[in-house]
């Protein structure tokens, strides 16, 4: 992928990031997650109905890395089966972990795919929390 | 100055995270080095030629502490580091001496090691922890610290020098008045005791914690100063071998005197001879020498820094070499990661003062702190990068 355009989708999602700001709903799945290895702190939150994620929020301070990812995987996630979202996780941890995954499943996540090792827990951030919230999900 | 004596400096680095560890110079390492390579052993009751010199060094550092921070030699006790001095104080002391309705005097800026402990022993005596208030320059007078003792104030407990915003409180002023009130002062001296003169007994400490690592010492090894009084009264967190007299199957046991009592186990005791050998090193350039070299550097840092565009400094005039700062806009540990790629070494986050939020309406920051073996140049580096911090985003992505 050409650096310039990867920037940009990454500063883009930093700068204005998709469905900031949480609301009140208790239908919602909600956590909040803190990589130990770095000072992000964010909250989250998601609606799933029919077995659909119909909308995932967040808020809270985190770098560039981790808001950006954020965005881009809410973006992504939203319409979405909650099979499909399992799958996605997978090969979206996969990629960050540089282990095998399907690049296909990944859409615009893909931007991380050559992430710095210093940087890869911002980047699992927001595929932790939404796995998080998945297992409260009965 | 003193540049030449830290092999890490060779490297082509700026260390500004002196608040969380400093580099060691060579002859702590050598010294550590010797202890394994020329006389490997166990302290205590050893009768053989390595094991004496070991003894003689290691309880020997009791003096060194001594006379570095005036108290008696007795009253030291080695730890772990500054967050178990506390909690031994904490557990080992204030368990037996506090009762519920009785009033623990913290304040927001509190390393998380002088808050948490505080807040456990809170769930079982049912104590009250009040948090002092902080002035508009976040930092902690005397006077509101009078403004909220009353007579159910049994404990101050407080920073010499916060980490975050680096104010020196007035221990010494503090010290007296909490001895003349018959309340227990206990001092967490992590980030001063490596810059300063601290003077436990001038100053009514009746607690003192600091770590060896922050001052060019080993890690794992730090100390815990303590009136001889209280320390006859404070209870062992750890208890076994070398720290008891007798033990017998009818449950009696009795316990060594202090500070053997409080020293279980084997200790860190390549570690401990190289603390005092870091006692050694700071005092052979002088205390005060080393302060006020710091201050010129912070000067000098400020004067560079503050008319930087979007640079948010949030302690200008304390007299530590510790700056908060923020780029505007810039999540602090972006512009870490900035500066790491310019070989700049700085901290960001909350610095573990978690409840400091409360006070200075941000969570994280980005913080430079100094040591003696900075110098203008590597704060010419800092300032150009920050300079030109436009362009930060196609740096780090």
């Amino acid at each position: 992928m050409d650096e310039n355009f990867r920037r940009e989708i990454i500063l883009d999602n930093y700068s204005d990031p998709m469905n900031r700001g949480l609301i009140e709903d208790d239908s919602y799945l909600k956590t909040r997650t803190n990589s130990e290895s770095c000072i992000d702190d964010l909250n989250f939150m998601m609606k799933i109905e029919d077995n659909i994620v119909k909308d995932i929020r967040f808020d809270g301070e985190a770098c560039a890395i981790s808001t950006s990812a954020t965005s881009i995987m809410i973006r992504y996630l939203i319409g979405k089966t909650v099979e499909e979202v399992r799958e996605i996780l997978i090969n979206y941890q996969n990629m960050i972990n540089e282990k095998e995954y399907n690049k296909e499943l990944l859409g615009e996540l893909n931007v991380y795919d050559n992430i710095q090792p210093n940087r890869k827990n911002c980047a699992l951030i927001p595929s932790v929390a939404v796995e998080k919230m998945l297992e409260n999900l009965k | 100055m003193n540049r030449e004596d830290f092999p890490m400096l060779k490297k082509d680095i700026v260390y500004f995270d002196n608040g969380a560890t400093t580099l060691k110079p060579r002859v702590v390492i050598d010294k550590m080095n010797k202890y394994y390579l020329e006389h490997t052993s166990n302290i205590h009751r050893g009768d053989y030629e390595a094991a004496i010199k070991t003894n003689e060094l290691y309880d020997g550092v009791r003096d060194l502490v001594s006379k570095f921070i005036n108290c008696n030699s007795d009253e030291v006790i080695y730890t772990a580091g500054t967050t178990m001095s506390i909690n031994m104080v904490v557990f080992g002391y204030m368990r037996k001496y506090l009762k519920k309705g009785d009033v623990v005097l913290l304040n927001k800026a509190e390393h998380a090691s002088n808050v948490l402990p505080w807040i456990k022993l809170r769930e079982e005596i049912g104590f009250e922890i009040k948090y002092v208030p902080l002035n508009k320059d976040y930092e902690l007078t005397i006077d509101n610290i009078k403004k909220c003792v009353t007579d159910k104030t049994k404990v101050v407990s407080l920073a010499h020098v916060s980490n975050v915003v680096g104010d020196v409180r007035d221990v010494k002023s503090i010290g007296k008045y909490c001895r003349d009130k018959g309340i227990i002062f206990c001092v967490d001296g992590a980030q001063s005791v490596p810059h300063m003169k601290v003077d436990f007994k001038e100053s009514n400490m009746d607690f003192l914690s600091f770590s060896g690592h922050k001052m060019c010492g080993p890690t794992g090894v730090g100390v815990l100063v303590g009136r001889k009084e209280l320390l006859e009264e404070m209870d062992p967190l750890c208890f076994g071998g070398g720290m008891n007299s007798f033990f017998e199957e009818d449950y009696s046991y009795e316990l060594k005197t202090v500070p053997t009592k409080f020293e279980a186990g084997t200790p860190p005791i390549a570690e401990v001879i190289g603390l005092g050998e870091a006692i050694k090193y700071l005092m052979s350039i002088g205390m005060d020498k080393i302060h006020n070299y710091e201050m010129d550097l912070k000067k000098y840092l400020i004067e560079k820094i503050k008319d930087i565009d979007n640079l948010i400094i949030y302690n200008k005039n304390t007299d530590s070499g510790i700056i908060s700062f923020n780029i505007d806009g810039v999540f602090a540990q972006d512009t870490a990661i900035y500066l790491n790629h310019y070989h700049i070494y700085v901290r960001a986050g909350n610095h573990c003062a978690k409840m400091l939020k409360d006070e200075i309406n941000i969570k994280n920051t980005v913080r430079v702190s100094m040591y003696f073996y900075n110098n203008k140049e590597d704060i010419d580096k800092l300032v150009d990068v920050l300079k030109n911090s436009k362009d930060i985003f196609k740096v780090i992505i």
